[in-house]
């Protein structure tokens, strides 16, 4: 009868801004079951659930790629642009320079950042643009069927035998000589680690380089690649344990003195870096480049939080632009009246 | 016979010619780096101030300093501004094009020169006038460093004195020149009159050109295209610039920022309304552009035909994307090292179907400084209003010469947004499909990043995607969309500026040209009238793609001159594509492609060569 009352569905659970998490969920992932990829979505739906970031302010960017495809995997309510290979940087740049109070992060590959995207990819980590770069890096082309990238290890194997002879690029290196201010490296199967680099990357206003180790299950997850599961389960050492308390949660954490470095964001959220050996000042930059270099030399893959700077002045406060979005500024503000035309023709006669 | 050639020096004994008042060239060659462009724009200016049209094109060569270089100022009473091909008045500064030049110039021309080049051995058909510029130099410049520079202003003292230009015109020109500068603009200024005294007690004046005062340039002004184009973004209301440095357009975005600075900077907060980066390349000022584009920013580049080259595959992104850009085209020859500084219109045909797939784009012809001003307004509309990357075809002579002019009306309408849904809208609709054709003009409504509502995001994709802007990569929905995007290009034909026609009663022929041709065109079409008794029409295209007007002015002539500053006829092969296919033969193209600007004889010889006449 219609009098007797329906078992009630338990209260959904929702985040500060009352938004549930199927608010951060995109389409269905068309990657492939097991790649490293999707473990990264879940992570960036569970950061920015987390964090109560509202979709509609977030601009989702990418090139061409497996890893370019993602952000249509997550925030389906937020704005993206899947530009061309490469490229991601510039339509980043000139989104974030439209309109300032969005939130935007791109999502990139291996092959995307840093071969055909190297030069934009160098120049945007000399500007400094508030934006969440992240690398979806698994050493290899997904969508053109498993050649090598330029992050490919020196003396990895792709299936067909073939031995890769040059050198890797380390792009967490090169962001941090460059200019980033937030540069950190991860492991897609790190669920803890990846979820609090992703939450610092939010909330820090600049740069932040997230290089993802994201093993390709179909191309290069095979005995003799570097970028297998189970070689980098293997070979990943964590610089520190890493977790992050957003600037809306008053926890305090206690730990002995010299045990940890604390690092506060410019929202005030704070980055707790517990050590595990490694001893590291993640604000010297000269102590994230030695830590990466050792760390080539003994074939160990070190992630975690390598270099912060929350000091540095982003790049749109650096041209001066004005609070609100350029984008949509007023006639009144952006065409001068008509005695500037006539003081300007006056000039010219 | 002896005495069948005169000499000049004993020209004095026979009757004197009739003298040509206010209808000159004079050509200055200097060597590139030594400072004649000083010289150079006072002289422009003079002649401008003495209410003679007048214009001024630098032809220079792709280096900083040593190789020639060349200033042409054309005087006339007529108005023509377009470069004469003859040059009346040569100033040979140079001593290694010296020669070259003074075997060029036709009989009666006059040179003046540096004495020790003894130019005066070649021809016995023109007028010399020696100046002795480093003995003059000396006394007026004791910095022995700033000679080099003040050198040339001796010249203009020169020609004032033969030519009579006023004095205190270049006197005024210089202040303007220098404005604050008042010891550079002293040292000029004594220079100018060192050369004006020599001339007046040493040379005699034995040539048949004058300038006398007149009153045809009041109220205009002098301005090149790139600045021109720069104050039309101002107003347009743009507010993210994004470029990478190339000759001929980098002197637009230089200017623009100069302005931008002056005249976009809030007055209360002090911060920008405006955006400006310079990029690494192309590919990155194109991205930038279209990243803006499409979070709602009014967004432009400057570049030249390398550059397009490069912008190629975000220009198609751009066109499937349907994303709003500005890029300001300022065309050169070429690739690569060669003739980056000399001009041409090289890029229409590439620029039409710029990158893969089926892509079309709008391109806008400025002819005028006053249109590079006003068609950058309007492209700014038209970008947001069709939603798509749209081209303005400027070229080097256009660009980065000096053109007298009307002063720039003030935009006439508001600044139009094109389909921009807000929140409020969406609610009361209750739905939106980014790629739905609502209007049936094929162009949809947007909304921007940052909109707050949860039905305003999408995603955006190039090729594949349906109404709704979900992935798509069915049949159906790429014929479509396809379609759709057909039917927003007809939308541009009559949405882009709409030729101009001259009609000529009766006549057979017409000419069709655009941008910076147009100019020795007008001059052509009286040469052929007066010389020729040819009346022609004469439509210039201001806008592609092209609407019925160009169609039917086709239809309504016999035989057709398309004039195109390129070899392959780039704008008439564009014209074929568009008209019927019996009306395909009577197009014919008038070609100009040394890298020189285009001049009005070589039209008229090119066009009299065809219709056969003797």
């Amino acid at each position: 009868m219609a009098t007797t009352a329906l078992p009630s569905a338990p209260p959904k659970k929702v985040n500060r801004i009352g938004l549930d998490i199927s608010a951060y969920k995109g389409s269905k992932s068309t990657l492939c079951a097991g790649c490293g990829h999707n473990a990264i979505t879940e992570r960036i739906i569970e950061a920015f659930y987390e964090l109560g970031v509202e979709p509609h302010r977030v601009a989702k960017l990418s090139g061409i790629g497996c890893s370019s495809k993602s952000p249509a995997y997550f925030l389906g309510s937020a704005y993206g642009l899947n530009a061309v290979h490469g490229r991601m940087a510039a339509v980043a740049t000139g989104t974030m320079l439209a309109n300032r109070t969005l939130l935007a992060i791109g999502v990139s590959g291996d092959g995307d950042t840093v071969s055909i995207g190297a030069g934009g990819f160098v120049h945007l980590m000399r500007r400094n643009l508030p934006l969440v770069y992240i690398i979806e890096d698994n050493g290899v082309y997904g969508l053109t069927k498993g050649q090598f990238s330029a992050t490919a290890d020196l003396g990895s194997k792709l299936k067909t035998g073939v031995v890769n002879d040059l050198p890797p690029i380390d792009t967490c290196a090169l962001a941090i000589m460059l200019g980033a201010t937030y540069v950190a490296r991860s492991f897609s199967g790190d669920k803890r680690q990846l979820l609090a680099l992703l939450q610092g990357a939010i909330a820090h206003r600049g740069t932040s380089m997230l290089d993802v180790i994201s093993p390709c299950v179909t191309f290069n997850d095979h005995e003799g690649s570097t970028k297998s599961y189970s070689y980098v389960k293997d070979h990943d050492e964590p610089l520190s344990d890493v977790s992050f308390i957003p600037f809306f949660q008053d926890i305090s954490v206690d730990y002995p003195a010299g045990t940890a470095t604390e690092i506060t964001l410019h929202d005030g959220s704070r980055m707790i870096l517990k050590k595990l050996g490694t001893d590291y000042d993640p604000t010297n930059k000269s102590d994230a480049l030695r830590i990466l270099t050792e760390a080539h030399d003994k074939n160990e893959i070190v992630t975690g939080l390598f270099y912060v700077n929350t000091e540095r002045e982003n790049f749109l406060d650096l041209l001066n632009v004005v609070d609100e979005p350029l984008a949509t500024l007023p006639e009144s503000r952006v065409r001068p009246p008509k005695q500037v035309l006539d003081e300007i023709m006056e000039e010219l006669r | 016979m002896a005495t069948t050639r005169v000499a000049p020096q004993e020209a004095e004994i026979l009757p004197p010619p009739p003298t040509v008042v206010n209808d000159l060239s004079i050509q200055v060659a200097t060597v590139n780096g030594s400072g004649s462009q000083t010289a150079n724009t006072v002289l422009l200016r003079s002649i401008f101030q003495m209410g003679i049209p007048v214009s001024g094109k630098n032809l220079f060569p792709s280096n900083i300093a040593g190789l020639p270089t060349w200033f042409t100022i054309r005087a006339s009473k007529y108005g023509y501004i377009g470069r004469k091909k003859e040059i009346d008045f040569l100033v040979a500064m140079n001593p290694e094009t010296a020669e070259e030049d003074v075997r060029e110039l036709r009989p009666g021309a006059a040179v003046v020169y540096d004495e020790r080049l003894n130019l005066n051995r070649l021809r016995t058909d023109l007028t010399f006038y020696p100046v002795p510029f480093d003995q003059l130099v000396a006394p007026v410049c004791p910095d022995a460093k700033l000679r080099k520079l003040v050198r040339n202003m001796i010249y203009d003292g020169v020609l004032a004195k033969l030519l009579g230009i006023e004095m205190e015109e270049i006197q005024k020109a210089l202040d303007k020149q220098f404005r604050k500068k008042a010891k550079a603009a002293a040292l000029n200024w004594n220079a100018a009159k060192a050369g004006y005294e020599f001339a007046e007690k040493n040379l005699r004046k034995s040539d048949r050109f004058a300038l006398q005062r007149m009153d045809a340039t009041r109220g205009k002004i002098i301005i090149d295209g790139n600045a021109a184009a720069a104050l039309g973004a101002m107003f347009a209301g743009v507010t993210v610039v994004t470029w990478y440095p190339i000759t001929p357009s980098s002197t637009l975005c230089e200017t623009l920022i100069e302005y931008l600075k002056r005249y976009r900077i809030d007055p209360e907060t002090k911060k920008a309304t405006f955006a400006v980066v310079q990029a690494e390349d192309e590919l990155a000022a194109i991205g930038m552009v279209l990243g803006a584009g499409w979070a709602g920013a009014r967004s432009m580049t400057a570049t030249s035909g390398p550059g397009i080259s490069l912008m190629a595959e975000f220009t198609g992104f751009g066109y499937y994307a349907e994303i709003p850009a500005v890029i300001f085209d300022v065309q050169r020859v070429g690739p690569s090292t060669g003739l980056p500084t000399r001009t041409a219109q090289g890029d229409i045909l590439s620029i039409a179907y710029l990158s893969h797939g089926d892509t079309q784009h709008p391109m806008l012809f400025p002819c005028s400084v006053e249109e590079c001003f006003t068609m950058a307004i309007e492209a700014f509309d038209l970008a947001e209003e069709l939603q798509t990357p749209v081209f303005v075809m400027s070229d080097l002579d256009l660009g980065m010469n000096n053109w007298m002019s009307d002063p720039f009306p003030y935009p006439p309408k508001p600044i139009s947004r094109g389909k921009v849904l807000s929140r409020e809208d969406i609610e009361r609709l209750g739905h939106f499909e980014r790629y739905r054709d609502v209007d049936g003009d094929g162009v949809g409504y947007r909304t921007l990043p940052g909109t707050d509502h949860a039905a305003a995001g999408y995603f955006t994709r190039g090729s594949g995607h349906n109404e709704k802007a979900q992935y798509s990569e069915r049949p159906d929905d790429y014929v479509n969309n396809m379609q759709r995007l057909a039917r927003k290009f007809a939308t541009a034909r009559n949405r882009v500026p709409a030729p101009v026609i001259q009609e000529a009663e009766g006549a057979e022929i017409g000419l069709i040209a655009y941008g910076s041709s147009h100019w020795a065109v007008v001059e052509a079409l009286d040469q052929l009238r007066d010389e020729y008794d040819i009346a022609a029409s004469y439509l210039r295209v201001r806008g592609f793609p092209f609407n019925d007007d160009v169609r039917n002015f086709i239809r309504r002539h016999r035989r057709i001159y398309v004039v195109d500053q390129n070899r392959d006829g780039q704008m008439a092969q564009l014209l074929r594509v568009d008209v019927d296919a019996e009306e395909v033969p009577k197009l014919h193209s008038v070609l100009h492609f040394s890298g020189l600007p285009i001049d009005a004889r070589s039209v008229t010889d090119s066009i009299v060569s065809q219709e056969g006449v003797k």
